[in-house]
């Protein structure tokens, strides 16, 4: 997606901005090649050390799917009242690389997801709270 | 094998909610109750591992039992707990630190789903703050995952919660003692779809321990000694689909319960078909459908059909979680595992009254899975 407005964002350093378009960011292990998301000081596949920065680009197709269905405790802070939470979709997207993405979903209907479909990374909202800027993180759509 | 070790005593605070007694005083309740059952007193002890995720030191056990100067190590080891605690007393056992030992496990946790802070498990704040870091969540997209690659419906999730429930019914000491019909449990709120309330446990309190010496000198305390053939924990490899992870690796490797099975089966000389009675992890429904396979009972896809078949219940080929498991019991995380051991152990010594698990039982089993990725598995045989 393009971004327009600046947004103020729950993980700003799993995010690649640049020239707009928006993309997931992780490591890649430079001595057996192993990716990761989010990016990682080392690699628990081989042991080494020596990572760089890795793109994982912003499509994907869903791996597993659920819906939460009650308010998390803290540390969530959606910010909502126990009545006013809604249930939200959570999902791994599988990502060009191979990377399972963890990601809230912007669809909390069973019946619109299903293990497969094309996903396409998004930002969403996830606290609202009046008077106060809504802050984003990072989440899937199908595509 | 002559340096093997025994279950001499066991003891149990039932879990559940007991609000006069903090987490400890359900420990060193357990830990009377066992060493009443082996026929031994507190300073007769000579070491002790034991462990609770909410309820404090275990060391601090000694301020109820007495101050008699053991070494006494707490354990902090998630689910796996109480099965670090057995592990590290048979060690020492077989190492002659001392001739006999304690493991004890407790809790106290606060009502609702688990809210672990990131930072303690090497993850960053927006990890918790944005609502990925639940239990429930991970188990239900594993579930989910596995359930679409083995073919498997949400029959099963209902059959396994259905005889948890019947099993709890016929067990004194559970918490859950209301049989459920397969329809309440397949209506109820859906919690993390395709996961429901009746399909998971709820962290609970309660307090297990176990008294151990050497197998030669068993007959002394006990006549009916349990022998542990293997006690093995495991750790996650890279790869496997674990909880708290927001990020799976490309290639996917098998879960660390399938490697404490295996080395476990491997150390007692034995294989599945050998077992007779069987405790499995069952945070949640999906759970103990994912750990019938992974601990070598069935073939992946199988367990819809010996769930639907009546196999794995108590008077099955395959009876599981014969005590109503978490599902019935709740589940106080440092107690679970040790609870799974003492419903064995009263199964393989023939006391399990209405739940009792036909003919002579010789064998059992019992396996625990938790975060970020621990399992332990023990082996036992009637003495």
């Amino acid at each position: 997606m393009m971004l327009d407005t600046p947004k103020k964002l729950a993980c700003p350093e799993l995010l690649d901005l640049a020239g707009g378009r928006l993309a997931l960011l992780g490591s890649r292990c430079r001595a057996c090649g192993e990716v990761y998301f989010p990016a990682s000081h080392g690699c628990t596949r081989c042991c080494a050390t020596d990572m760089e920065p890795y793109r994982l680009g912003s499509e994907g197709t869903l791996w597993s799917w659920t819906i939460q269905g009650f308010r998390p405790k803290a540390p969530y802070n959606g910010g909502e009242s126990e009545a006013d939470f809604r249930p939200y979709g959570v999902g791994y997207v599988e990502m060009p690389s191979g990377v399972k993405v963890e990601s809230r979903l912007s669809v909390a209907d069973p019946a619109l997801l299903a293990i497969g479909m094309p996903m396409i990374l998004t930002l969403q909202a996830y606290r609202q709270v009046p008077g106060e800027a809504p802050v984003y993180t990072y989440a899937f759509a199908p595509a | 094998m002559d340096n093997e070790v025994a279950i001499i005593g066991v003891g149990l605070h039932p879990f559940g909610r007991t609000d006069a007694l903090s987490g400890q005083q359900q420990g060193a309740y357990a830990v009377r109750e066992a060493l009443k059952d082996a026929g031994i007193e507190w300073k007769d002890v000579g070491v002790a591992y034991g462990g609770s995720q909410d309820g404090g030191n275990a060391d601090a056990l000694s301020n109820h039992l007495g101050l008699t100067g053991i070494p006494f190590v707490n354990v902090a080891n998630g689910c796996a707990t109480g099965g670090s605690a057995l592990a590290s007393v048979i060690a020492a056992i077989q190492s002659g630190v001392a001739e006999i030992g304690v493991a004890v496990g407790f809790d106290k946790h606060p009502r609702g789903a688990f809210n672990p802070r990131p930072k303690d498990w090497g993850l960053e704040d927006w990890y918790g703050e944005t609502g990925l870091m639940l239990t429930t969540q991970f188990f239900a997209l594993k579930t989910q995952r596995y359930m679409h690659e083995h073919g498997i419906g949400e029959e099963a999730l209902v059959r396994i919660a259905q005889r948890a429930f019947r099993n709890g019914a016929l067990t004194p000491h559970a918490w859950r003692r209301r049989e459920l019909s397969y329809a309440e449990i397949a209506e109820s709120m859906p919690v993390n779809l395709p996961l429901r309330k009746f399909m998971f446990c709820n962290p609970a309190e309660g307090g297990a321990a176990l008294v151990l010496c050497s197998a030669k000198h068993a007959r002394k305390y006990s006549a009916k000694p349990v022998i542990v053939k293997a006690a093995v924990m495991r750790t996650r490899h890279h790869g496997s689909f674990e909880v708290f992870n927001p990020g799976l690796a490309a290639q996917q490797s098998p879960a660390p319960t399938v490697m404490a099975s295996r080395a476990a089966f491997e150390l007692a000389g034995v294989g599945p078909q050998d077992i007779d009675v069987i405790q499995l992890q069952d945070t949640d429904s999906g759970s103990e459908l994912i750990h019938i396979a992974e601990n070598g009972f069935c073939e992946h896809g199988e367990q819809a059909h010996l769930l639907k078949n009546g196999d794995t219940d108590i008077h099955g080929r395959l009876p599981i979680n014969t005590d109503g498991g978490c599902l019935a019991n709740g589940e106080p995380v440092g107690a679970s595992g040790l609870r799974q051991v003492i419903e064995i152990c009263t199964q393989l010594r023939g006391q399990a009254g209405a739940r009792q698990v036909p003919g002579t039982p010789r064998l059992g089993y019992t396996h625990v899975y938790g975060a970020p990725g621990v399992s332990a598995v023990t082996i036992l045989q009637a003495g």
